[in-house]
């Protein structure tokens, strides 16, 4: 039942090549930052603030006259780096629960799901918000505030999928040949539940920069001078008419960027779903 | 009502008061001293000690709990370090602000989200349904946050229609409404649609045609009001959804609503008002969550009859 070589002779859906390509340029583009920027993204050049376009700078200066395109290389950078930790390790916390309370069960999975479903009582960031604004906006906050919402989404998706498959005849076999209970889960179990997981982490991975952005955007999250989106669009706000080249690019880079992870989302699902493949 | 539903129900004091115990715990989370950090520096330690005394920080942890979910009960959320007033009556001014937002982007996200689902369903695969598909992508991908300006630059700097923030009569919450609307919008377009093909291919739809049904009839009174159960559900979970992203569409128009005043208390470390607000949004969105519930049971006797949900 290992799915990891059924996509090989299949062509790649349409869905994940053109997220992979959407993706793909904004990962290459933040780790070839410090090259491709034309200038130091906090370089501040106040008699040419608010410049439009130039050779020098392809995307114009903000309000305090820094290049907008060497704060948008280098905020690549910043969101996809706290999309990737928050990411990582809300799904390594959050799988290893599930699958724990799944694989456990009783009191185990019990109390690991209340604790959930108190997390889960929170609506949208707003747990996030209310942790950084109480611990002070800084960077390992901002992870730490979206890790601590994260991780349930992926638990209780692995506790469901581990619940699902632990009474499949190849598990009752290992059980019934004496296999230890952390071998049958992680050398049996985990690669077949793996799946809807990854699907998970790369819709995941988008609502992470969202919520990094939103985040900065209300001045909870990144802070000045590293460059971010979120701050960027705040930034500009205040000079949507004379400048709304401020906000406009960092909101597409925003929008390109989430659109290119749902695209691969769409597309892992499709993959890796032999039923809906067929 | 069924014995799922009854514990549904029995849970949700339980969860409440969950949430309660996290709220409380948050001034607790505050690096070092949280008086210090509210105050600022150059405080003087008597004000620090009479603030700290207000709090009730400086009883023990277990009676500053009691105490506080005694003032719970009571309706008693403390009083706010900035304005100094209760936060009670600060928060009860800001409620109908944010309600009247949420409820009015709900609204513009089914007006457009039910006619262009429907419209993409019937029309499976071709231009309509792919038109569908690409708004209900970008919509749910468009933050917010770069909506509003979008909106404001072009209705209101641009066309001069509309104000550009404030809340002063209905045409102060067209922007807003747009712009918390539109990612509920994408989600329920994509849900209807989905929905509405479901039904569209089962086999009571079928037999209605082949009967001679109309395809108009069998759509919009047959297949539409059974496809209409789970999106219900789902409204009602965005519902919370609508709080949260109010936050951010209240910044952006300065509507003066809770998720304005949530932020504002965070930048004024007004911490028994940040709690207020948030313990707030999250025993309304706990009541949202309870009454869809029971909507849905209701709604779907597969559910009120105790057979479990739908696959």
């Amino acid at each position: 039942m290992n799915v990891t070589g059924a996509g090989s002779a299949r062509p790649w859906p349409r869905d994940v090549l053109l997220g992979g390509i959407l993706v793909g340029v904004f990962v290459l583009a933040a780790l070839l930052a410090p090259w491709l920027a034309p200038c130091d993204p906090a370089a501040q050049r106040l008699e040419q603030r608010l410049e439009g376009p130039s050779a020098a700078h392809p995307l114009g200066l903000d309000e305090l006259g820094r290049d907008i395109l060497s704060r948008l290389l280098h905020g690549a950078r910043v969101s996809l780096l706290v999309g990737l930790a928050v990411v990582a390790l809300a799904g390594l916390f959050g799988g290893a629960a599930g699958a724990l309370a799944g694989w456990a069960g009783g009191a185990v999975d019990a109390a690991l799901m209340r604790l959930a479903d108190v997390v889960l009582a929170f609506p949208g960031i707003l747990l996030a918000i209310a942790l950084v604004g109480v611990l002070g906006p800084a960077l390992r906050h901002l992870v730490l505030a979206l890790v601590a919402i994260g991780w349930v989404g992926y638990a209780r998706l692995l506790r469901a999928q581990v619940l699902a498959w632990r009474e499949r005849e190849f598990v009752l076999a290992g059980r019934a040949l004496g296999l230890p209970g952390w071998r049958l889960l992680v050398r049996h179990l985990l690669p077949n539940v793996l799946p809807p997981f990854l699907v998970q982490l790369s819709l995941g991975m988008a609502g992470a920069i969202l919520a990094e952005a939103s985040l900065s955007f209300l001045g909870l999250g990144i802070q000045p001078p590293t460059p971010s989106w979120g701050a960027m669009i705040n930034a500009g706000r205040g000079h949507l008419l004379d400048a709304p080249h401020l906000t406009l690019v960092p909101g597409l880079a925003i929008l390109m960027v989430v659109l290119g992870l749902s695209f691969l989302g769409d597309g892992l699902v499709e993959l890796l779903d032999p039923e809906r493949r067929s | 009502m069924n014995g799922s539903l009854l514990r549904r129900v029995a849970w949700t004091p339980v969860t409440a008061l969950a949430v309660a115990s996290a709220v409380f715990l948050l001034l607790h989370l505050v690096p070092g001293d949280p008086v210090a950090m509210m105050l600022g520096e150059g405080a003087e330690a008597a004000e620090a000690e009479q603030l700290r005394a207000e709090l009730g920080l400086d009883r023990p942890l277990a009676e500053q709990y009691l105490r506080y979910l005694a003032g719970l009960l009571r309706g008693d959320l403390g009083s706010s370090l900035h304005f100094r007033r209760p936060v009670a009556a600060l928060l009860g001014e800001t409620v109908p602000a944010t309600l009247e937002l949420a409820c009015a982007a709900m609204v513009a996200a089914i007006a457009v989200a039910l006619p262009l689902g429907v419209f993409a369903a019937s029309r499976r695969g071709r231009a309509a349904d792919r038109l569908a598909r690409g708004f209900a992508l970008v919509g749910v991908s468009l933050p917010s946050f770069w909506l509003g300006p979008l909106l404001i630059l072009a209705f209101s700097i641009g066309l001069g229609w509309l104000p550009v923030s404030g809340r002063a009569g209905p045409a102060s919450l067209v922007l807003p409404a747009m712009t918390l609307g539109l990612g509920l919008a994408a989600l329920l377009t994509r849900m209807v649609r989905t929905a509405v093909a479901e039904e569209l291919g089962r086999p009571y739809v079928v037999t209605a045609l082949a009967r001679g049904l109309s395809r108009r009839a069998a759509l919009w009174r047959h297949a539409l009001p059974n496809a209409l159960i789970p999106v219900v559900t789902v409204l009602g979970l965005q519902f919370g959804g609508l709080l949260t992203g109010a936050i951010l569409t209240e910044t952006i128009f300065a509507w003066p609503g809770l998720g304005r005043l949530l932020i504002q208390a965070i930048r004024l470390r007004d911490y028994p008002l940040v709690q207020g607000a948030v313990l707030l949004i999250a025993g309304i969105y706990l009541l949202v969550n309870l009454a869809t519930d029971l909507l849905y049971a209701r709604l779907d006797p597969r559910v009120r009859l105790g057979g479990g949900q739908p696959a």
